[in-house]
Formats: structure tokens, sequence, C-alpha cells
């Protein structure tokens, strides 16, 4: 244990702790309706979003597991450049509309979007279930990357307190704080903390693509020492696309799924105008940029040789490759640094939890239990059941963490992307295609539900599924194969039924 | 957006839009080393340098939005 790094990790997590409960003050508004607690009053304008945003979509847990595929596989890794590269266009054609529609009707989800688009009840279920499946495991996964520099710093994992040794004590101190804050100042809290996780993390990645190649002797020697296997996708065989097909799928796939889950759709609803949402559009792929040279850092921790180091023996062993960067960073950076690095990945897990569990609150009182079980719900209970739901959210994440294998976390939230893109028929297509039936949209639902679940278990817990057309193998990301099999029963149930009642009965 | 006089302006930015995805899902295009650019493989500056294009291919849509 480093007394330098762990001294400025501390410090730096009780300020941002300090600023989370004061948010509550910012931009001062009624905590206890659900759009202020939830939305931060719809109040944040083009700087703020982009790093709400930012913090939210670029998650603790990307900027730990991207280098750590790349240390691990190679090429592959580094799927997450065009992902993030083709989110932009999709973001700048979808979500303007959908903003000035949640804007007009006061929607807060976009559950509400569907429920007020097509009149049904059960399809903004589905949406809102499906939202909250998906993004449980992914909250979970954050704590990963928290608990993977926590281990890094030599902090022990087990502390006793008052005689009693209690397991992953760091892990439970660093909840209950978050825990306490969300409830209290709501999307404020991680908005406000955002700014300081980013400032953190951009010179985190500025030291360490100038610093660590200069110590390996540059760049062309850290991709010398890569096995020449791993530093290009494996090319196309004669009947067998490969893993290139693999990897273009999953940058598109990946990239549709992101936009639809509840925390990125909460972030750009929060937004204070559409130019505010097109703005961000343009802004946010500096943060792209900054993932694509994290996600080098896996090849410069193979150049390191941090595998083989018998300091890190113990890390490797308990995290696997996932303790690649913070090994590199140990090895490349003095003390005081580390503490500033790692404060910014496990502060980076800060936010996004947040945002998730603030977005899961709100799909779960708007249209579960505003819809089904207190439908004359006042504005304050309305707030107060968010509340109390993102405690929920985050204890299940928490047991779900100290309680069950890593792998676990994993496997779910990669079925997560494949569950969460069948809903882009409903929310996407339905702000533009009139003619869609809200039963055709839910049989959909449902076949690219099955499908993708079944192919993710066939392929042994593994998102690519080797598609077989005629005599040619095509390895698909899952997600968007059974999003193609979902649109087409959508759209020819549609033409079929006739169309759906348009109407906008709820405001 | 809806009067008819600017009609042809936006089409036509929006269209530009589709080209990321042509750069970006052709992978055997940039599936490979050579050329080099600082010692860093093709496969990745071309990725990387398509992060600031796609953002150059967004401007004319959002400029032509903005009115």
């Amino acid at each position: 244990m480093n007394p330098v790094a762990v001294t400025i990790f501390i410090a730096l997590f009780a300020f941002v702790t300090l600023l989370g409960f004061g948010a509550a003050r910012w931009r001062r508004g009624d905590l206890d309706h659900l759009h202020e607690w939830g939305l931060g009053g719809r109040r944040f304008g083009t700087l703020v979003t982009w790093f709400l945003l930012g913090g939210d979509l670029y998650t603790a847990y990307t900027f730990v597991a991207v280098p750590a595929l790349m240390f691990g596989a190679g090429a592959v890794g580094f799927f997450a450049v065009p992902y993030t590269v083709l989110v932009y266009p999709i973001l700048f054609a979808v979500f303007p509309k959908l903003w000035a529609v949640a804007h007009e009707k006061g929607y807060v989800t976009a559950a509400d979007v569907v429920r007020g688009r097509f009149d049904s009840r059960m399809l903004a279920l589905a949406i809102a279930v499906t939202g909250i499946v998906a993004t449980m495991p992914y909250i979970a996964l954050q704590l990963v990357g928290m608990e993977v520099v926590i281990a890094g710093l030599g902090i022990p994992m087990t502390m006793t307190v008052a005689g009693v040794a209690v397991p992953d004590a760091p892990l439970l101190i660093a909840f209950v704080v978050l825990a306490a804050y969300t409830y209290n100042s709501g999307l404020r809290a991680p908005a406000l903390i955002a700014v300081v996780k980013d400032a953190l993390l951009y010179i985190t990645v500025l030291a360490a693509v100038i610093v660590i190649p200069a110590q390996l002797g540059g760049y062309a020697k850290i991709f010398a020492s890569v096995d020449a296997k791993s530093l290009l996708l494996a090319p196309a065989a004669p009947g067998n696309l490969g893993a290139q097909s693999a990897y273009a799928t999953l940058a598109l796939g990946s990239a549709l799924a992101l936009l639809l889950y509840p925390h990125s759709v909460t972030g750009l609803l929060s937004a204070s105008s559409v130019k505010a949402v097109k703005r961000n559009a343009v802004i946010l792929p500096a943060y792209s940029f900054a993932l694509g040279l994290i996600a080098l850092l896996g090849f410069m921790a193979v150049a390191a040789g941090v595998k083989s180091l018998p300091e890190f023996a113990s890390g490797f062993k308990q995290f696997g490759n996932t303790f690649a960067v913070p090994a590199l960073f140990l090895h490349s950076f003095p003390a005081w640094f580390v503490g500033i690095a790692f404060a910014a990945i496990a502060i980076g897990a800060l936010v996004p939890a947040a945002i998730m569990s603030i977005a899961c609150a709100n799909l779960f009182t708007r249209n579960i239990y505003k819809e089904f079980i207190a439908p004359n719900a006042s504005h304050k209970s309305e707030s107060q059941v968010a509340k109390i739901t993102s405690l929920v959210v985050k204890l299940g994440a928490l047991f779900f963490i100290i309680e069950l294998p890593m792998q676990y976390a994993i496997n779910l939230q990669l079925l997560g992307g494949i569950l969460i893109i069948q809903t882009l028929p409903a929310v996407f297509l339905g702000l533009y295609m009139r003619r869609l039936h809200p039963m055709a949209l839910l049989a959909g639902w449902a076949a690219g539900i099955a499908a993708g679940a079944w192919m993710f278990v066939d392929a042994g817990y593994k998102t690519t599924y080797a598609l077989k057309l005629f005599s040619l193998t095509v390895p698909c990301y899952e997600a968007l194969s059974s999003l193609v099999l979902n649109l087409a029963i959508a759209l020819v149930l549609s033409a079929m039924l006739g169309g759906g009642k348009r109407q906008e009965s709820r405001a | 957006m809806n009067e008819p006089a600017p009609k042809r302006g936006p089409r036509l930015s929006w269209l530009l839009l589709l080209l990321p995805f042509a750069a970006m899902l052709f992978v055997p295009f940039y599936n490979r080393v050579e050329p080099t650019f600082l010692g860093i493989p093709f496969f990745y500056w071309y990725q990387l340098l398509w992060i600031p294009l796609g953002v150059l291919v967004l401007l004319p849509a959002y400029l032509a939005d903005r009115r």
C-alpha cells in the first residue's frame, strides 16, 4: 500500500462526495417533482450535458474492459472505436426529435414516449421492463472497475470494524455514499461530479499517451511487441467471413443499442434544448478519441510486459486481464499520479452508476408504479418512490457483485445489449413511422428477445453467432441479427393489421 | 425545416451521415498494417481518424438545421 497514492485517492473521493450532497442546491428546483429529481429539471445546457453524457456513456467499466480486451485478444477490442464513430450520426438523426416530443408532452422516459405514441400500456411496460433488466447488470459492472483500482492501491478488501470482519468493506462504503447523495440530490449529483471525473480522466489519458510510449521507446516498438496474429483481424476464409463480419456487426449493433439504454435517454432528455442535444452530437466524439487512446493502453501493457512482473501476479490472478491497465499505471507512473489516475477510474464508476439507477427509478415510477399500481399518485409520492427505487436498484447491484461470480454480471451485461436493442422499433421508428401497430411491435420485441437470448446461450454465452446463409458462414452480433427478425415481424404484422390507432391520449 | 425553400440543402447534408457507416462497416478495406503512420498500423490510425471525420460529416447537417 502506497501512502501517497492512497491519500490522494481518498481525498479526491471525499471531495466528490461533498459535491454530490451539495449538488441539491445547484440550479435549485423542487426535488419533490420527478422531472426535477430524475431529469435535473431539464435545465442542463450544452456544456453540462456534455460532461454528464461523457461520464454516462463512456463508463469506468468501458475504460477498463476495452484495453483489457485489447491486452488479451488484440485487434477485436478496437471495435469500441467504430462503435463510437457510428453512435453520433444516429444520435443526431433521432434524439432531437425524441427530445422535442418528450419536452412537449412532459415525458420522462422512453416508455412514456411509446405509451403516448401508441396508446398501449403493455407495449410501454415491455419497454420499461427491458430497460430495467438490461441496466441492472451494467450498474453491477461499474463496481468491477472500482474494485480493481482499490485492490491495485493495496487497500485491504476485508476490514475489521469493531471486532467484526467485513468483506468488501471499501466497496460497501463507496456504494452507501453514492446511494445517499443520489437519493438526496437526484441527477444533479452525477452531473456535477462528472465535471471533476472528466477533468481527471483527460489529464490521465493525456499523461498516459505521452509518458508511457516515451518510456517504451515509441509507438512503433509498442505495436512491434504485439503478437502478429492479434495485431489485425483474421482475414475471411472461403465460405466464412470470420472475424471481420463479427467486428462490423458488433460495432453497428452496439452503437444502436447504446442510445436505447435508459441512462442514455435520461442523460439526453435532461438537456435544456434541442440545440444542446445537437451540439453534443458534434462535441461528444472528444470522448471517443480518449477511448481510442485508452484502448491502445492494452497494447502498451503488453509492451511493458506487466503480466510477467512478480509484483502484479496476485492482481492478475484475482482479476485476469482487467488488471492490465491498473498494473500499467502502477508500473509507469509516480505514486501521486497513480492516486489521480485511479481516482479517475473509481469516480468514473460513480457517475454512470448514479445515472443508471436514476434512469431505472424513473422507468419504474412512471411506467410501472404510476401506470399499474397507483394511478393517482401525487408528484411528491412519485418522486419519493423514485428515490427509494434508486436505493433498491443499487443494493441489488451490490449484492450481485459481492455474492455472485463476476462472470455472471459480465454475461448478463452482454445479454443486456441484445435485449435493449429490441426496443428500437417502438422507440426510434415509432417517432417517424405512423403506420406501426402496437401489437406488431410487441410481437417483434418478443421474437427478437427469444431469438437473441437463444443464440447467446447456444453460442456458449458469446455475443456472436455464426449464421449460415446458404453455403456462407457469417458470424454476426446477436443483437443485430435478432433485431432484423424483430423489424421484419413488426413491419409485416403492422401492414397486415393496418397500422395503429395514432392517438396522443395522455399529456 | 418544412419550409419549401431550404429543402434541398438539408436533404443532401443528411446523406453525408451515411458516410461513417460505409467507412466503418467495410472492414476488409482497413484490416491491414500498411501504410503505417508514426509506427501505428493502418487498422488503428484509420479508425481513429474517423472520429474527427465523423464530426466533419455532421457539420453540414448541423449548420443547415440551425435556422
